[in-house]
């Protein structure tokens, strides 16, 4: 009787050139058949498999990737008849003489740095209040969680009626009653990119808190115990136990949160539109009213996304090398 | 042999057979795209009187507006058939045909003397492009345009009117000038009241601040650009600086909160009792002639835009017309035609009036029966008299996008001074009519 159980890696593999020889030997009608089957190497299955994968990545990612390359170094619009032609680097010399490009880049520059800065500490401190198992913590720890499960649109509809001045209730909350004088989240351009900030974080603090509570339960507890034993004070140990041991987990966090910083798209769209005036207007935002809205300037808006690409391959590399530091340390 | 023959000739038969029964198969069934909102609701159920008379069903496909333009700018882009025909904003009309996506329809509307039927200004800025033209790519469906809806019930209260005379020193009624329609905005906020004077568009997503704006600025003699596309001196001009601060001093008066609002907005602040008057599209207003809808529905009034210092009057053009889709084949685009045709009938169009459509027609938008359908009517008929839109060649997107920024940071965000912004937004505006070639450097 077969009992089906589960295969540990050697066992699969021998399993496969079992069943590979077994295909080989069994008496089939026909004489070519064999001859075919026989040369199916386990090299040969393996790239037939892979194959679909190949050429879905090939499809979907790779040639859109070289085309809108292609597409960046043209004048084109995608709703146009006419082909793209050929401008060589007038588009992306174009965009960097631009001011309002800078401008987007500074305003992305800011709430990255505003966003990250604020989700790390909100998530570690978070992760390190959780830490210890108590009543309840499971469920609280599932609560906290919510947020980031959420649609970003939807998020940013119902922080929107929170920040209203006029019937929301976040004013009231910190203490501004007299409608009048209350600030007006998403209307002032002092407080408009901070609002995003806010939803943000509340947002994705949790993914922080989730990767650092996996980091923080990894920590041995004989490191604390001999921490004690040599009464290491609760600084000390955090600097030189805690935090060194969860860097690892916690860059990739904040390499996470950077990359999603920079492309932040949804939330502004939902949230001010960019506005007041230009004041949150986000590079990806500046790209969306490039490609579409109106303007669907194909050649240009390519030539920006590559610059965000190449932006946010500079930054992650910084980060990957701190990150191998770390682990290296 | 002679087996292998009778086989090739009967599959010849059969093949003809098929052919024949492809080329005298009519069409049952047509697709138009609109947006979703009210209006495409009221087409869905009035094609269902076409789907009797004639057998073909025509189905109304909506998307949100949000995503409209990007969903049909799509279908361009891939000379898609998913359509027979759109119904599109009014400032597409430039790029749809000088990009080839729409059929002119010059020779069938004026053989068919559609052209006689609509209300002038509806046929110019739905229907024809270039402008003067007299070439024609629409059929002007969706007639619409901004106008007001009031609070009678404050604005005939005697105490109020007894106090705003004293505070003004001219009777308080419908405001006829924007000067007027200033006053009673500030006359009626009254902020430890919750009551603000007016709710104004302020959304920076598209083109609402723009719409919102233009009543004001096209009043005050203002316009984008002159006969020759010059902006500079046009666009920003005193007349136009003064209209720009009235925008401003409007959006004082406004609710707090409506930093980013639109015609959706605009509705919830009237029905909250928040504002006493509100700008919207007409399309909008049956939700507040709904009771269900609006508590003061009884008590809500229409008037049209007011008129500028110089007497000059205009309404920010919304509404659509409906195209046929270049890509499809003959037999649909006389399928198309036809339905456009029936309507287009003075009937038809009645009972797209009564149903809770925009009509164009103006037989229909005089007849006693349209004014008595809707408390609104009156208004929109008058409205669609002095209507005027944004520019609607092919670099409308980039020159909205221009405006949109400076007005929503001058506004909204108070940033800058008026003559400053006008004066970017004219040297903006210059510049991609320059890159565009309308105009040598």
């Amino acid at each position: 009787m077969f009992r089906p159980h589960l295969l540990g890696a050697g066992e699969t593999q021998i399993l496969s050139r079992c069943c590979v020889s077994q295909a080989v030997i069994q008496p089939v009608s026909g004489a070519s058949q064999p001859v075919a089957r026989r040369q199916l190497s386990d090299a040969t299955i393996v790239r037939l498999f892979i194959l679909p994968t190949i050429i879905l990545l090939i499809l979907m990612n790779i040639f859109p990737l070289i085309y809108s390359l292609f597409i960046s170094f043209t004048e084109y619009s995608v709703i146009s008849d006419a082909p793209p032609v050929w401008v060589g680097l007038q588009n992306y010399q174009r965009i960097l003489s631009d001011p309002t490009f800078w401008h987007s880049f500074a305003v992305t520059g800011r709430f990255a740095l505003l966003s990250v800065a604020l989700q790390t500490v909100v998530g570690f401190g978070l992760a390190l209040l959780l830490r210890s198992k108590f009543t309840g913590s499971g469920l609280i720890t599932t609560l906290i969680l919510v947020p980031m499960m959420l649609s970003p649109i939807v998020v940013a509809t119902f922080w929107k009626l929170i920040f209203n001045p006029s019937y929301g209730i976040l004013n009231p909350l910190l203490g501004f009653n007299n409608i009048n004088t209350s600030p007006e989240w998403l209307g002032d351009p002092n407080l408009a990119l901070w609002a995003i900030v806010i939803v943000d974080v509340w947002m994705w603090s949790p993914f922080v808190m989730l990767l650092c509570l996996a980091g923080l339960s990894a920590i041995p507890d004989y490191l604390y115990e001999a921490a004690s034993i040599d009464r290491a004070n609760w600084w000390f140990q955090f600097r030189r136990i805690t935090l060194p041991q969860v860097m690892p987990l916690l860059l990739i966090a904040v390499l996470f949160r950077t990359i999603e910083a920079f492309k932040q798209f949804d939330l502004v769209m939902g949230l001010t539109g960019g506005g007041p005036g230009d004041v949150t207007e986000t590079v990806s935002v500046q790209l969306y009213q490039l490609a579409f809205q109106g303007q669907f300037n194909t050649g240009m808006s390519s030539a920006l996304a590559y610059i965000v690409l190449v932006v946010i391959i500079a930054i992650s590399n910084l980060y990957i090398r701190a990150l191998n530091r770390a682990r290296g340390g | 042999m002679k087996k292998f023959s009778l086989l090739l000739a009967l599959m010849a038969v059969l093949a003809l057979m098929t052919g024949i029964s492809v080329r005298a198969q009519d069409v049952t069934e047509l697709t138009i795209w609109w947006a979703e909102w009210d209006p495409a609701n009221y087409l869905d159920q009035l094609v269902d009187d076409y789907a009797t008379e004639t057998g073909i069903t025509v189905n109304v496909v909506q998307t949100p507006w949000g995503s409209y333009f990007d969903r049909v700018a799509a279908e361009w882009a891939a000379q898609g058939t998913a359509f027979d025909m759109v119904v599109g904003d009014s400032q597409w009309i430039g790029q749809a045909v000088t990009q080839g996506h729409y059929v002119d329809l010059t020779e069938f509307m004026n053989s068919n003397g559609i052209t006689e039927t609509v209300t002038p200004a509806t046929l110019q800025y739905y229907g024809e492009y270039p402008a003067g033209s007299g070439s024609y790519y629409a059929y002007p469906t969706e007639g619409d345009a901004n106008g007001w809806a009031y609070r009678k019930d404050l604005f005939e209260n005697p105490d109020e009117m007894a106090a705003f005379e004293a505070a003004y020193g001219y009777p308080l009624a419908v405001p006829t000038t924007w000067a007027q329609l200033r006053d009673i905005a500030e006359f009626f906020t009254r902020e430890d009241e919750g009551l603000y004077g007016v709710g104004v568009y302020t959304q920076i997503d598209y083109d609402a601040i723009t719409m919102g704006f233009q009543n004001v600025f096209f009043s005050f003699g203002g316009d984008w650009y002159d006969e020759t596309f010059n902006t500079l001196g046009v666009v920003n001009t005193p007349d136009t600086v003064a209209a720009l601060e009235l925008y401003q001093e409007l959006y004082s008066f406004a609710p707090p909160g409506t930093n980013n609002a639109f015609f959706a907005e605009m509705n919830d602040l009237f029905i909250n009792g928040q504002a006493a008057m509100i700008m919207n599209y007409f399309a909008f207003f049956p939700a507040l002639a709904n009771p269900s809808i609006n508590p003061f529905s009884e008590q809500t009034g229409y008037f049209s835009m007011p008129e500028g210092p110089t007497g000059l009057r205009y309404a920010a053009l919304g509404g659509q017309g409906t195209s046929v889709n270049s890509y499809i084949s003959d037999e649909r685009k006389q399928a198309s035609l036809d339905f456009l045709l029936w309507f287009a009938r003075e009937d038809v169009q009645l009972k797209w009036a009564q149903l809770g459509g925009y009509t164009c027609n103006i037989a229909v938008l005089e007849s006693e029966e349209f004014l008595a359908v809707a408390p609104y009517n009156a208004a929109f008929a008058e409205t669609m008299t002095f209507v005027k839109d944004f520019s609607n060649i092919p670099e409308f997107g980039s020159l909205l996008e221009i405006v949109q920024r400076n007005l929503h940071a001058f506004v909204v965000g108070g940033e800058g001074e008026a003559t400053a912004v006008m004066d970017t937004m004219a040297a903006e505006m210059d510049a991609v009519l320059v890159e565009a070639g309308y105009i040598s450097e």
